[in-house]
This record gives structure tokens, sequence and C-alpha cells, in this order.
């Protein structure tokens, strides 16, 4: 029994079939009851009023952007090296769910930011390493549907996303320290920092975080048996174009 | 490998080969900036180093197509994949004749448009200097790029998409280290990690570029 | 039962709009994707077995 028994599409598929109806339920029990919590029973907070709700929003899409790239980082260098291609896949279906959560925690962050600092928008490094993250999702999703060859197109995104990984990381020092150089009494705080987060908050937050990892692993699941039947279906269509 | 820098070099002296297009187009950026935010000298002069290193930047990605294109085209790419010389210095040869062909002009140029910027005078070193260490990463992040989307047919936009989000690091840095050096602040940080990033670049990237052009040749 | 929101009340709820309307969208396009290409493949399999018993 080895972890790369799952490489074999057919397993995969029907590991998924078996995963699934686990994953789903769970994942919507821990989000509807990290939302309702935290939307409707938790306190105002006394420097930020109300707003404070939108962080069970806004800081799991934020940690699932990241960690989504970091999966197909993952996925990537397992295809370059092994050759797996439901590997590839996996990373495909990951990207536009990472993207998601980018822009789900962009707009959650201006419409956040608008009531709190004055401005929807404010090149804080945060902030603006974001907005540099989605813009690698945006390449790495235009590359695979630019390649026709579906070998190319996994070798290629493969190549571009451990080549990107570095110089979003490089991106993201430079940013950091970028802003620095402009102002140095940014009256930005840093959201959810180290500032010691209230108890009140912290539980839905949890079922929140775990809601949306468990809805990120089913939905690359889905996405990648969909990618893996759509490889089926274009092999069975060219045999009977050939026949 | 020298044969074919000056064979990369003729190619684009000769008519038609783009040389002068990304020159040309970093004079206009440095004309149009000032018809677009004013004339006022203290505006300009404030962002004089992010104008200059956009504009250089942008006209650096105008050609990047070419650096495998036309070789792609009429075969000869295939030919030197096949050459006894290794891949890897094929693509640092061929993005040493894009900087030559590109950045460097635009090295040279751009205290000429610092001028027409207002760029204070302490800064006209520190352009050049973080021109001079900026632009051959520039180059090699480039041609990383351009051997992603060689098989494209309109590799253009989506060549433009993939590496702008590469050059910010670049970008950062090297305008930051214009934006000190004018200020008269401490340059040491920018400085030394915009190397950095360039000889990184340089070093490393080729074998990326390398392998991404054997996959498209395939 | 609707919380007290007070002024900040637009942030907070176009939050919960906006965010719910994007993942509920990637979900939705996902799982349609997935029963397309699922209805497609049965077709397609269903077609290659006949062909290959005649």
């Amino acid at each position: 029994m080895s972890l790369w028994e799952y490489a074999n599409p057919k397993k995969f598929t029907e590991t998924t079939a078996r995963v699934l109806p686990v994953v789903v339920p769970l994942a919507g029990a821990c989000l509807l009851a990290g939302l309702i919590w935290g939307f409707f029973f938790t306190p105002e907070d006394y420097k930020q009023g109300s707003t404070v709700k939108i962080l069970f929003l806004h800081v799991p899409a934020a940690m699932m952007a990241v960690n989504a790239w970091i999966m197909m980082l993952v996925a990537s260098l397992v295809w370059i090296v092994r050759r797996h291609h439901v590997s590839a896949l996996a990373a495909k279906a990951a990207a536009p769910v990472g993207m998601t959560f980018t822009l789900v925690a962009l707009v959650t962050g201006a419409l956040w930011g608008q009531p709190m600092w004055g401005t929807w928008w404010e090149w804080d490094p945060r902030l603006t390493s974001f907005l540099i993250l989605f813009l690698f999702y945006l390449g790495y999703i235009a590359l695979w549907q630019a390649v026709e060859n579906p070998d190319t197109a996994a070798d290629l995104t493969g190549v571009l996303c451990v080549v990107g990984s570095v110089f979003a990381v490089l991106s993201r020092y430079a940013v950091k320290f970028w802003n620095q150089g402009l102002h140095q009494d940014s009256t930005i705080m840093k959201v959810g920092e180290k500032d010691p987060l209230d108890p009140a908050y912290y539980w839905p937050l949890i079922f929140c975080l775990a809601g949306v990892v468990l809805m990120f692993v089913a939905l690359v699941l889905l996405r990648t048996v969909t990618e893996i039947r759509l490889r089926r279906l274009a092999v069975i269509e060219a045999r009977e174009k050939f026949e | 490998m020298i044969a074919l820098l000056l064979r990369d070099l003729r190619i684009a002296f000769r008519a038609g080969g783009g040389f002068g297009l990304g020159l040309a187009f970093f004079l206009l950026v440095a004309v149009l900036v000032p018809l677009g935010v004013g004339p006022e000298g203290g505006t300009l002069a404030r962002i004089a180093p992010g104008i200059l290193w956009v504009g250089a930047l942008l006209a650096c990605l105008l050609s990047l197509d070419r650096i495998f294109a036309l070789d792609f085209e009429d075969g000869s790419l295939d030919l030197l994949a096949t050459a006894p010389i290794p891949l890897e210095g094929v693509v640092a040869v061929k993005a040493l004749a894009h900087w030559l062909v590109t950045g460097l002009p635009l090295v040279i140029a751009a205290p000429v448009l610092g001028v027409l910027l207002h760029l204070p005078e302490a800064g006209y070193g520190w352009l050049v200097v973080s021109l001079l260490l900026g632009t051959p990463g520039l180059s090699a992040i480039g041609a990383f790029g351009a051997a992603l989307t060689v098989g494209l047919k309109r590799g253009g936009l989506l060549l433009s998409l993939l590496v702008l989000p590469l050059y910010v690091p670049t970008l950062i840095f090297g305008a930051e280290l214009v934006k000190r050096g004018a200020a008269g602040m401490a340059v040491q940080v920018p400085l030394l990690l915009l190397a950095g990033i360039t000889l990184g670049a340089a070093a490393l990237l080729p074998f990326a570029s390398a392998l991404a052009l054997r996959i498209n040749l395939r | 039962m609707m919380p007290e929101l007070g002024k900040y009340a637009f942030a907070v709820l176009s939050s919960y709009a906006v965010s719910l309307g994007l993942i509920g969208g990637l979900v939705a396009l996902s799982v349609w994707r997935y029963a397309r290409v699922k209805r497609a493949l049965t077709a397609a399999e269903a077609r290659l077995a006949k062909g290959k018993r005649a």
C-alpha cells in the first residue's frame, strides 16, 4: 500500500467517489456552523464594530489562497519528477479555486478596509502581495488554456508554477521592503496579526477555517475527476474520428 | 556560441530586425507621462524613477517574443537544440543578445530621458547603475517567458501576462534604488538585492528556459 | 433574529454576499461541469462498448 497507488486515474476516481460523500457534508456543516455562529452570535468588537464579522470570510479565504498555490507547487513537482498525470490535473483543477479565494480575500479586504481605514485600497504589503498572487494565478490559468497539447500544457505550467513560486516569494519580500521605504509611519494596522484574538471569535473562526480546507479538498477532488474524465473522453472521441 | 551571438546581433540590426523599437517606445513613455501628469517639475521629479523604470520594463517586454519566435518558425531552433552546444547556453546567449539590443540602449538613453522628467541630480548615477544591474535580469526572465510561449500562435499577450508578475521584484528594487539615490539615502540594500536577483535569474533561469524549449520542441 | 450591524451594515452584508456569491458560483460551475462531463463520458463509453460488439 503506497501513496502512489492513487496516481492511477481509475483508483483515484473510485476513491474520490467514496471520499466525497464524507467530505462534502463535513465541509458544509463546518462552514455553515462557523458562518452562522460568526454572523449571528458574535459580539461587536470595541474598535471595529460589526465589521469584525468579515473576519470569518476574509481570513479563511486568504489562508486558502496561499495554501492552494502551495498545493499546486507540490502537485507540479510530483508531475515533473514522477510523471503522474493525475498530479498535473490536480494542479490544473486547483488553480481556479485558489484564484477565487484570492479574489474573495481581496474583495472582503476592500469592503473591510473602506470603513476601517477610510479607503477601499491601500498599497499595504499584504494587499499588494495578494494582488500579485492573483496575477500569478491568472497567468497560470491562461497558460493552461493557451496550449493545445495536454501533456505540453502540463509540463509548461508545471515549470511556470515552480519558477513562479520562487518569484512570488521574492515579490512578497520586495513588496514588504518597498512599502517600508515609502511611508515609514503607516497608520494601517496589521489585520489578523499577533494581536490576541478575542476568544469569542476564536471558535467560529476555527470552524470556518476547517470548513474552507474541507471545501477546497472536495472541490479539487471533484474538479480533478472532471479533468480525468475529460481526458478519457478526448481519447474516445479521437479514436472514433480515426475509425 | 560567439558565432551565435554575432548572428543574433546581425539579425537584430538589419532592416526589420526591430532594433530601436524599444528605444523609441521608451522615449514615447517619457514624453507621454508629463503630457498626462502635467508639467510641474516637483511632481515629475518625484515620479521620475518609477516612470523610467516602468518605461524600461515595458520597452524590454516589447521585443521579448522575438527572442525565439523567428528561429522557431524557420526551424533553426530545432537545429540549435540538437547542436553540440547545450541548449542552456543557447538560451543564455540569446538572452544576452536581447539585452545588448534592447537593454543596453535603454541604459544609455535613460539619463537623457531623466532630464525630460526633472530627475534630481543625485539620481542620474544610480539610474544608470540600477538599469545596468536590472535589465540583464529582465532579459533573462523574459527569455524564460518567451521559451514558455514559443509554440503558441498568439503568444504575445500571454507572454506579457506571464512575464510581468515575474518582473515585480526587479522593478521594485530598481525603482527604489533610484528613488533612494536621488533622495540621498542609503542605497546598499536595494543595490545588493537588485544585483542578487539579476545574478540569480541569469544563473538559474536558462535551465528552466531550456527545459521549456525542449518541451515545446518535442 | 438579524443582528444589529449598526453603521457598518453595508460592509458586512456586502462582504458576505460577494463571498458567498463567488464561492457559490465556483461550486455551481464545478458541479455543473462534473455532471456534464460525466454524462458525455458515459455516452461515449456506451458508444465504444456497442462499437466493439458490432
